[in-house]
């Protein structure tokens, strides 16, 4: 201690701690040890936050522009496309029907066909049919070349035969299956781990390149997902036809290993099979849809891995090969949806604001006994369930219900034509507008409640009137009141989900409940979560101003 | 305020205004039996006779006289609607023998300042009723279930045997539904299983991460806040979409800890809100005194700060609780149907099979809601009395 007063009076060198470390040092470092348990305190519960929930919603986010489903069950179809021309009006060429037969025939094994289908149905109605029909169709093809085959050697019908002529002699291709796991894998969202079994030799994969393709995602398939041995399976039929494909462009003479006779055979009786092309065979035996430039438009634009798609479609908008085009006008909902819940949000805001400014006034001008026993008469509702405020709700404004009740006794209305007040737009007005005026009005009594009353009888007394007095003196001191509570009520009613549901039939319901029926009826994710974002980002922006006005740390409870 | 006296009114005054307001039901009775301009006339004409006759004659006996209006009325209604009739009676026996006598004594102005002119006073008065119907609004559609859920038939809406007092009109069946349905037991008990196990996390992480906030140095306080606070921010749809998304990719979708982990995230921001508004005027010389006796710091929180904050940190917890307890958005999407709770069997039921089991569900809930109610009102004036003690 005598040191550090003795540096400090000498006036020469920094003040020293108790330790003999500078001041300024241990001090921040006591600062530094104060933050540092300070964030060791609220690390648990961000962490917990961040996993729980901003997790989830950065996920929803994601999906609003992740668009993989395309490339990664088509990868060699979208591949090949890349280069067709949609402005043509002609099919693609062969090499990209080729591509489609061996993609599609993996995924209808895997049964991800009809995923994509649906996926593509979104954007094109009737090729989720299209697709689905075609996974079943792909087989006849090669049951047609196998017949023949086997006419030719029997040997052809055999997986032990199949197996060896793959595995072939000498070096191993083992990129080929490595690459064709995980295509497979991609596809399936599965990991795949574990065995073959099987590898192509070198020789056979650059002799028969689209044989040993459709046998390596045999293989892949085969061993890990059924989890069979691969030598004791028949092979696909996707295999004859990518044999029959190879056999007319191999020179299979020089061939010797396992099968080579029999490869030979084949080759110079191939006439006796019935080829077609690809092509050919997509557009008269699977469907004549294929042929049509238009689909193929559509799997286009749609196979990048990331799409403004979904976002376009919650605007009304489509994304064509043209660019971005509006959507024809009896599919267009969303921008009126949106609308609507903003107007109808707006609605309630300004209903609660109306009935609440006179109730805050009341509770705030009351001695305190009496307003804390009116206060019950709010809070009351404030801590009932919702589900409870709905369904009184629900009770009240039905034809049969209490309201109309009371008016046909009353004499007001016939009984015969009672007041359609529930399943519209009223209904929803009325409900939401009961369960949000409590968020008005607590705010509003706050505020309320540290204007002085003098200000008033001071303009009373300076000669204003009674108007006068309100609309100039009270009324701007209780806008910061109004501001808070209207964005609270605001941001509350543009998400809300269960009353509209409940009481709002078709004409009183709201973006979020387009958002649940996209998730859990037309299962339509990706559009699900654009409708989500953009909702979110409207939310935000309000809280933003929230913040601005009020400050989340003013935000009171009860 | 008693600044004004109150001066005795006119008779014709006092009898003016009964009868404004017995013009006013008056149109009601009409219409209900025919004519509303009679009703009009009628009303207006009986209760100005009857004010008139009573602060006439009876101006200082005024509890005897007001007994014998209500008297008059429950008798009138008897007549009039038998046992329904004895009720309404009641009720506006009641209000015209004191509105009679509250005009007519003066005592209307004693709120008031002795200057304020007449249109000033009916202003004032004319507010406080709009005030008071909203009021009535607002509580209306709870006073409307409870009573709805007794109802021996399977309505939504008041039956002819309710409305005459018959006891065959009321039963206890809804209730009985409510107890014996496996599906109703089954929802209850996954509520009581998935509330209490939420909010003990959202309060168990909530509070350590409250008193971390309230430290006076805090790097990216904001920040924190803001993410800390977004699920109450962020639309229970949006909240429910992602989690939907997020837990079915990581196999939560449909479990337990599912639902509960996602309950507890939206308990959250009241457990903070909560706690750190108690730690606002929490007196750290305390914990500083604590220490300097020797305290650790474990033993300081428990003994020191945890006592003074606890009041916010239950209210905090059954604001969290209260939340699960009655969410049903998330649970609707996070949740399987092992995870029904009460609130989604009550949606169920509203959107499908509409039952009046419901109601009598909803009556059980809004007292459960007003036991909460009480315990937070209770433990905000103890926070209060507390913080009173310790300078702040």
């Amino acid at each position: 201690m005598s040191h550090t007063t003795d540096t400090a009076g000498a006036g020469a060198g920094p003040m020293l701690a108790a330790d003999g470390t500078p001041l300024k040092r241990s001090l921040n470092r006591a600062l530094r040890r104060q933050k540092l348990r300070a964030l060791m305190l609220i690390a648990p519960l961000l962490l917990f936050v961040l996993l729980t929930f901003i997790a989830p919603i950065a996920d929803m986010l994601f999906r609003s522009v992740e668009n993989q489903i395309v490339s990664d069950t088509l990868p060699e179809t979208v591949e090949t496309l890349s280069d067709w021309d949609h402005t043509t009006q002609a099919p693609p060429s062969e090499t990209v029907y080729e591509a489609l037969y061996f993609d599609m025939f993996v995924a209808a094994e895997a049964k991800e066909h009809t995923r994509l289908g649906g996926r593509l149905n979104y954007e094109m109605s009737g090729l989720s049919s299209l697709i689905r029909s075609s996974g079943r169709s792909l087989d006849d093809l090669g049951d047609d070349y196998l017949d023949a085959l086997e006419a030719i050697d029997p040997a052809w019908g055999e997986g032990a035969f199949w197996f060896e002529l793959m595995s072939g002699e000498g070096e191993a291709a083992e990129e080929v299956i490595t690459a064709r796991r995980r295509a497979v894998a991609q596809m399936t969202g599965d990991r795949l781990g574990g065995d073959t079994g099987f590898a192509p030799s070198a020789e056979i994969a650059a002799l028969l390149p689209r044989t040993t393709r459709a046998y390596s995602d045999f293989a892949v398939f085969t061993a890990l997902v059924d989890g069979d041995v691969v030598a004791e399976e028949d092979p696909w039929e996707s295999v004859y036809v990518g044999l029959a494909l190879d056999l007319q462009q191999a020179d299979v003479s020089g061939y010797a290993g396992p099968g080579g006779d029999a490869l030979r055979a084949a080759q110079a009786d191939l006439d006796s099979l019935p080829l077609m092309p690809l092509s050919q065979f997509f557009d008269e035996e699977v469907d004549a849809d294929w042929n049509d430039p238009e689909v193929w438009a559509v799997i286009q634009t749609y196979s990048p891995r990331y799409t403004t798609g979904y976002f376009l479609n919650a605007v009304d908008l489509q994304l064509t090969p043209d660019g971005v085009a509006t959507r024809p006008e009896r599919e267009s909902i969303y921008i009126m949806l949106f609308k609507r819940t903003l107007f109808m949000s707006l609605t309630i805001t300004l209903s609660c604001i109306l009935l609440g400014y006179p109730v805050a006034w009341l509770l705030a001008n009351l001695p305190s006994s009496k307003a804390n026993l009116l206060m019950i008469l709010v809070l009351l509702p404030f801590w009932t369930s919702l589900l409870v405020r709905t369904s009184a709700w629900k009770v009240m404004l039905q034809q049969q219900g209490v309201i109309n009740d009371v008016l046909v006794w009353l004499g007001l209305v016939a009984d015969n034509d009672r007041l359609v007040m529930i399943n519209n737009q009223f209904g929803t007005i009325v409900a939401m507008t009961h369960i949000l005026l409590p968020f008005m009005i607590l705010p509003l009594y706050s505020v309320m409640q540290g204007i002085p009353p003098s200000y008033l009888r001071a303009a009373k007394s300076l000669g204003a009137t009674n108007w006068t007095a309100f609309w100039r003196v009270y009324f701007p001191q209780s806008v910061p009141g109004i501001g808070a509570g209207s964005i609270l009520v605001f941001i509350l009613a543009i998400g809300y989900y269960i009353t509209p549901e409940i009481v709002g039939g078709t004409t009183g319901t709201f973006i979020s409940n387009r958002i649940a029926y996209h998730i859990s009826s037309s299962l339509n994710w990706g559009l699900a979560a654009a409708l989500g974002a953009i909702l979110l980002a409207v939310v935000l922006l309000l809280y933003w101003a929230y913040d601005r006005i009020v400050g989340i740390d003013n935000v009171k409870l009860g | 305020m008693a600044l004004t006296i109150a001066k005795p009114t006119s008779a014709i005054f006092a009898a003016g205004v009964a009868a404004v307001f017995g013009a006013f039901f008056g149109i009601f009775v009409g219409t209900a039996s025919g004519s509303a301009l009679l009703g009009l006339l009628g009303g207006a004409v009986l209760i100005f006779a009857l004010g008139w006759a009573a602060v006439a004659f009876l101006r200082e006996q005024e509890r005897p006289a007001r007994w014998g209006i209500l008297i008059l009325f429950v008798a009138g209604g008897f007549l009039f609607a038998g046992v329904p009739g004895i009720v309404l009676g009641l009720i506006f026996g009641t209000f015209f023998g004191w509105l009679v006598y509250y005009v007519a004594s003066g005592r209307y102005r004693t709120g008031m300042p002795p200057y304020s002119t007449p249109r000033q006073v009916l202003w004032h008065f004319a507010f406080r009723t709009i005030a008071g119907m909203i009021l009535i609004f607002l509580i209306t559609p709870i006073l409307v279930v409870m009573p709805l859920s007794f109802n021996a038939e399977d309505f939504f809406t008041f039956t002819p045997e309710m409305l005459s007092f018959d006891p065959a009109g009321y039963s206890l069946k809804h209730y009985r539904d409510f107890f014996n349905t496996s599906d109703w037991q089954g929802a209850l008990w996954n509520s009581v299983r998935i509330a209490p196990v939420a909010t003990l996390l959202a309060v168990g992480f909530g509070t350590l991460a409250a008193i971390g906030l309230s430290q006076p140095h805090v790097p990216f306080r904001r920040a924190i806040m803001a993410i800390l606070i977004s699920p109450m921010i962020v639309p229970l749809i949006i909240s429910a979409a992602g989690m939907y998304f997020f837990y079915s990719r990581i196999g939560l979708q449909g479990t337990y800890l599912g639902v509960v982990l996602a309950h507890a995230a939206l308990g959250i921001p009241f457990v903070i809100i909560t706690v750190t508004a108690t730690l606002v005027g929490f007196d750290n010389s305390l914990t500083r005194a604590a220490a300097n006796m020797g305290a650790d710091p474990v033993t300081t929180f428990f003994r020191v700060q945890m006592p003074l904050i606890l009041p916010g940190v239950i209210s905090g917890g059954l604001f969290a609780f209260i939340t699960s307890f009655d969410e049903v958005v998330v649970v609707l999407f996070v949740g399987s149907a092992g995870q029904k709770t009460l609130p989604w069997q009550m949606f169920i039921g509203l959107r499908e099979q509409i039952s009046p089991t419901i109601l009598a569900v909803a009556t059980i809930l809004v007292a459960i809601s007003i036991a909460l109610l009480t315990t937070v009102e209770l433990l905000r004036r103890r926070s209060e009395r507390l913080r009173g003690m310790s300078p702040s």
